[in-house]
């Protein structure tokens, strides 16, 4: 089985179509006669983008550009001040790994368990439940981050029952407001987007269309193999071409129109949407995924009172530094443009959150390499 | 944490499925998978949770998809996307194509 595994793979990298798929995008973008911007919004589709080095056989005068995709990188310093107070408070704090450095004001969780702060890595939700189970006299929170995908994990532990010393400190975020941000602002010129298939399979594709009609931008969905990625950019390009501002579908064998229903009742049973600030970024309508009031016994801002006073010092954050992670996010601006990229900024002791998770667009093309320019190597 | 891996249902226990990533065996939640799956089916884990089937002739449906998407930026004029052609056409004389596919 594990041969047939690699075949279906393979099939999705196939050097033969990635070449006709490069020559009809070159022909699309050819066929416009200038310059244009396309932008996706995930981590994942940049980590595929970087370590193929895609970007080697875009034509020239095609912009991808990464939009704010990384959902760590948007949790905001004072969010996880949030969390840094309950673990020195006596907390068990538990959450995702890439939220583990990320800077608050001052402090990350990192410091927070440097300084005899409980803090737990799990790789899902229901590993921090587990923990709530195994410690009964304790009081265990989970970080929550992530986009909605992973907002809906959070959802079902949250439906299924937790204990009582359990609760939840969610910093999830919204993508399409993420989108509408770009779309709304006046430096930006983007025409057209790929959206995340991750993120679509739980909101389906259609979610997409009063954007598209709304922005004059057609939105292709994709998936995150190197065909899948060019597919998807030449069905873009070709909507653009032909000013049709639609939602295609690159992604059938996950996505579907309508998405997955069950998910998506349960994200909206124990979430709503709230405005927040996004790092970096602006403070996004929308934005943030909340606790609806029937959870809120299960929110830790409810349970506790954090006291951030003590952790917080918004003169130490990284804009302050020099870092440009919110014009990089907003596609402003690549990692190469940032005079601390690679050098005071690394991923050992990173300046901004764009290096922090693997996710960012910074550690992305600080592992990958970035932005390989094969043509002018001949 | 957003990526998505696919990997191969071998056991399943209530919402619990013991799932085949490439070698490495992982338990899975199926609270908020999109359909009923079995033994077999290939699911896509999300931090633990299977998000969603992967039906496997919707492969081919992608693959017949790349080709559409060729078709209707003029690369019939390019000879790689003959070949390509070629190839699909092949991989058809093997497969059943899906129902979804011949809609």
């Amino acid at each position: 089985m594990a041969a047939q595994d690699l075949f279906e793979q393979l099939k999705f990298r196939d050097p033969t179509r990635a070449r006709a798929l490069a020559a009809a995008l070159e022909r699309n973008v050819q066929a416009m006669g200038r310059e244009v911007s396309v932008m996706h919004v995930c981590g994942s589709h940049e980590q595929a983008i970087a370590r193929f080095g895609l970007r080697a056989v875009l034509p020239q005068g095609l912009n991808l550009i990464m939009g704010p995709g990384c959902p760590v990188c948007v949790t905001d310093g004072p969010e996880v001040d949030e969390a840094v107070a309950l673990a020195l408070q006596g907390v068990r704090v538990c959450t995702y790994g890439d939220m583990l450095r990320l800077p608050g004001t001052a402090r990350s969780l990192a410091d927070a368990q440097a300084d005899g702060g409980k803090v737990e890595i799990v790789y899902s939700v229901s590993q921090a439940v587990e923990l709530a189970r195994q410690h009964p006299a304790e009081q265990v929170v989970f970080l929550a981050s992530g986009f909605e995908t992973t907002a809906v994990a959070t959802a079902a532990v949250i439906l299924s029952g937790v204990p009582e010393n359990f609760s939840v400190l969610s910093v999830h975020k919204y993508v399409p407001a993420a989108m509408e941000l770009v779309a709304a602002s006046p430096e930006t010129k983007i025409e057209g987007y790929l959206a995340a298939g991750h993120a679509a399979i739980i909101t389906g594709w259609a979610i997409f269309e009063p954007f598209a009609a709304r922005t004059h931008a057609p939105v292709a969905v994709a998936g995150f193999e190197p065909l899948d990625i060019l597919a998807a950019l030449v069905k873009v390009t070709e909507l653009m071409k032909e000013g049709r501002p639609e939602v295609a579908n690159v992604y059938p064998r996950c996505v579907t129109r309508e998405g997955n229903l069950p998910a998506q009742r349960s994200l909206w049973k124990v979430f709503r949407l709230r405005d927040g600030r996004w790092r970096g970024i602006a403070d996004v309508a929308g934005g943030n995924l909340d606790l609806t009031p029937a959870y809120a016994h299960l929110d830790a801002r409810s349970r506790f009172t954090i006291d951030t006073a003590a952790v917080r010092n918004d003169d130490a954050e990284e804009e302050a530094k020099g870092c440009i992670c919110g014009s990089i996010m907003l596609g402003l601006a690549r990692p190469t443009d940032c005079a601390l990229f690679g050098k005071v900024c690394v991923p050992e002791s990173p300046v901004g959150s764009c290096m922090v998770s693997s996710e960012g667009q910074c550690r992305i093309w600080h592992t990958y390499g970035g932005l390989p320019d094969l043509r002018k190597v001949g | 944490m957003c990526l998505g891996v696919p990997g191969k249902i071998l056991a399943i226990d209530g919402l619990t499925a013991t799932v085949d990533f490439f070698g490495v065996k992982k338990e899975l939640r199926l609270d908020i998978v999109d359909e009923p799956v079995t033994v077999g089916d290939y699911v896509l884990n999300h931090v633990g949770f299977a998000i969603s089937r992967i039906p496997p002739e919707e492969v081919q449906e992608t693959l017949a998809l790349f080709d559409q998407v060729l078709e209707l930026s003029g690369a019939k004029e390019d000879l790689m996307a003959a070949d390509v052609r070629g190839e699909i056409a092949a991989g058809q004389d093997v497969r059943e194509p899906s129902a979804k596919a011949k809609a």
